[in-house]
């Protein structure tokens, strides 16, 4: 159902992953994930290594935040995030390259896991491992499974469909080994007997090279999927894997699925066997107009200047916008000043004129939208229902249901901010549930 | 001939007759009795339905009063006195005189063009704005510009002033409903009274971080330093959370504190520019683009 077939720019499909050097300064965010922000556990002075603990999660929804790199803590107080919003943070002075003794800096690859599925998740919470798809979902909360839903599904997604992003593509065609050792890790964890890799079609040589690496493990099997946006996301992933539904208002594992992104599976390689903790991410840099186009491993922490200085020099004088994801699902960067956070796939850069959204006119019912929902739901209607404040009948048209894709805002020949519309009216449905309990 | 349009008249005259013996029981049984007391105060009230008296509109703010029976609590900010000495006399009780009052926006202007960052082209909305990005000059508390203020007034009384993006009050049309400060996601437009002549002091910011955090955001931006505070005699001012507030109710105008503050946060309006003085301060210069 639904979905569109955005111009797919994967302009940065060839370049290889490079390692992108270690700044002098560090800021790490204390909320890199969904949930509540982690506790600092450094103060001024203290002395820390690459990987350790700086940030302690003590709420239900919250993950670990360690050190991605070694110096002495210069302060500890709030920081302005990419939009601007003032976040706690740690502020580190870079001093060497220290890595904690216990972290496996060997290239080696380790394919045995000996732990038990409980110690498996009790080690993602330790390594502050969380979902890489963009929701930064904390990983040890989603394999815990809680009693009386069974798991039968593991599904990586390893789709891609967001246009320009390709850090998954390079993950697959560089560590296929490792991130099948991830999802056999994952596949034990849940104690299900067969994991999918769901790749859209569009990526041959990563199907090709991931089916040959899977042929090697035991219950991984790759699902070449149809090309079309949202494919990756959880719910249209689920249907497109196994055809089962998730009713309104359920979560994957109502139907006995569980879904991670691949960039997730090799993080969790690299915590179990490896005992990193998530303190790098895998970053496109691209955009049409810009002289080369990149795949970096970053530290977590890294800001938007300095990776921008390091990989293009400067900004373009014609940039539009630098967006922090896809230009799907992306948000614009207001402060490139900020640090990186888990989660962070691109730096998108785009020219003026690609970025503008063009004037809205008037909604002239064509219908477009819907046709385009991946969820079936009505954007005009939410649109001129939250316009008119009538909260209510938007939560019975299964408001909240909306995964935010941009697939409205994208097909609408009138350019009207549907996307925008119904997540303010998310929020406004929000409010009222709240207010009413 | 005449046989028919007889029985057409008797059958029809018979069904009439019947229905009107059926609703008339019918409307005894259930007659609503009405206080007509609640019509004569709609009929004063100024049935702008604006929802300022928190009610859901003037009949629903007469229903209250009169249910009431004095006023204690209840005011019609856009009839103002007027209005409520008319209810008041028509109930029989005694009108609490209430400062006239006037929405006034704790935003600084001036410089919101030089200091814009970004470039904001996402939904017109204040509310979603808020939840998107800090707004386009990086202020965490200040106007987002998107006219949400505007689309609630239903006076004609707030406009966008399309240089600086921020809104201003016209201070005949305003009623003080206060539409517009329940809009505001950031709670920057403020009821306050409107004051001797029209003449006000007030802090044109809400900026609670520390001083300089918040002046390189803003170069008008409030930074706590508490020197108003300090030159007040009346205590009218108090510095919370590294932003200063006028208690409106305390405040004489005297204006010293306009003078003092040195980032110019502090605003006085409709006061009459001083004569002769070839360096006019800053607030006299300020007055007419303010405005509100």
């Amino acid at each position: 159902m639904g979905g569109v077939h955005p111009e797919e720019n994967k302009i940065s499909n060839d370049a290889a992953i490079e390692v992108m050097p270690v700044p002098s300064q560090m800021v790490v965010l204390m909320n890199q994930h969904l949930g509540a922000p982690a506790t600092p556990v450094v103060q001024k002075g203290d002395k820390v290594k690459v990987g350790q603990l700086i940030g302690e999660a003590q709420a239900f929804m919250c993950a670990n935040v360690h050190s991605p790199v070694s110096g002495t803590v210069a302060k500890v107080e709030p920081c302005k995030d990419a939009f601007g919003l003032a976040k706690p943070a740690v502020y580190i002075n870079v001093e060497g390259d220290e890595w904690m003794e216990t972290i496996d800096r060997t290239p080696d690859i380790k394919r045995e896991c000996t732990l038990e599925p409980k110690q498996i998740v009790d080690k993602l919470k330790e390594m502050g491992i969380v979902g890489l798809g963009g929701a930064t979902f904390p990983a040890h909360i989603k394999y815990a499974i809680p009693d009386g839903k069974k798991a039968e599904y593991l599904i990586i997604n390893a789709a891609e469909c967001e246009p320009y992003l390709t850090s998954d593509y390079r993950v697959m065609m560089e560590h296929a080994e490792e991130v099948c050792i991830g999802v056999s890790i994952l596949r034990k964890a849940l104690g299900v007997p067969n994991a999918y890799i769901g790749i859209e079609s569009n990526k041959p040589l990563a199907i090709a090279k991931m089916q040959e690496m899977s042929r090697q493990f035991e219950g991984i099997i790759v699902e070449p999927l149809k090309v079309k946006y949202p494919q990756g996301a959880e719910k249209q992933l689920i249907n497109a894997v196994t055809g089962r539904k998730v009713p309104s208002g359920k979560l994957p594992i109502d139907v006995g699925c569980v879904v991670s992104n691949l960039g997730t599976a090799f993080a969790v390689y690299e915590a179990i066997q490896k005992n990193k903790p998530l303190i790098e991410n895998i970053l496109t840099v691209t955009g049409k107009k810009l002289p080369s186009q990149h795949n970096y491993v970053v530290r977590i922490g890294t800001t938007y200047n300095d990776i921008i200085k390091h990989s293009i020099g400067e900004l373009p004088a014609t940039t539009g916008k630098v967006i922090s994801g896809g230009t799907m699902m992306g948000k614009a960067v207001v402060n490139l000043d900020a640090p990186t956070v888990k989660g962070n796939s691109s730096v998108l850069v785009m020219d003026e004129g690609e970025a503008r959204r063009n004037p809205e006119t008037a909604c002239i019912r064509c219908g477009k939208c819907m046709h385009a929902c991946p969820m079936g739901l009505e954007p005009y209607m939410f649109s001129s229902l939250v316009k008119n404040n009538r909260i209510e009948e938007a939560k019975e048209h299964n408001i909240l249901d909306c995964i935010e894709c941009g697939c409205c805002f994208f097909s609408c020949p009138a350019n009207k901010p549907l996307t925008d519309e119904i997540r303010l009216g998310k929020n406004k449905v929000r409010a009222m549930m709240a207010a009413k309990k | 001939m005449t046989q028919q349009i007889l029985i057409a008249v008797l059958v029809l005259g018979a069904i009439g007759a019947f229905f009107a013996v059926v609703l008339y029981f019918v409307a005894q049984k259930f007659k609503v009795v009405e206080d007509p007391l609640i019509d004569e105060v709609a009929e004063v009230l100024p049935g702008a339905n604006c929802g300022g008296c928190g009610k859901a509109g003037c009949r629903a703010f007469a229903e209250a009063c009169v249910a009431q029976g004095n006023l204690e609590g209840l005011r019609c900010a856009p009839g103002g006195d007027v209005v409520m000495q008319k209810v008041a006399s028509l109930l029989g009780c005694a009108a609490e005189a209430g400062e006239p009052q006037v929405a006034v926006v704790r935003c600084h202007p001036a410089n919101c063009g030089e200091n814009r960052r970004s470039n904001y082209d996402g939904l017109k909305s204040c509310a979603f704005a808020n939840t998107v990005y800090t707004g386009e000059n990086g202020c965490p508390f200040g106007c987002l510009g998107c006219g949400d203020c505007v689309a609630a007034c239903q006076f004609d009384a707030i406009h966008m002033d399309a240089e600086t993006g921020t809104p201003v009050v016209d201070e005949e049309k305003c009623t003080a409903c206060g539409a517009c400060a329940k809009a505001c996601p950031r709670r920057v437009i403020e009821l306050r009274n409107k004051g001797n002549k029209g003449r006000r002091v007030f802090v044109r910011c809400i900026n609670k971080e520390k001083g300089a955090v918040a002046m390189k955001t803003c170069k008008n931006a409030c930074i706590g330093c508490g020197k108003c505070a300090k030159v007040c005699p009346f205590e009218a001012i108090t510095v919370a959370d590294n932003v200063a507030y006028i208690d409106y109710t305390k405040c004489k105008a005297c204006r010293k504190c306009v003078t003092e503050c040195p980032v110019h946060a502090i605003t006085d309006v409709n006061f009459p520019a001083p004569a002769k003085k070839p360096e006019a301060p800053k607030p006299a210069e300020e007055a007419p683009a303010a405005n509100n």
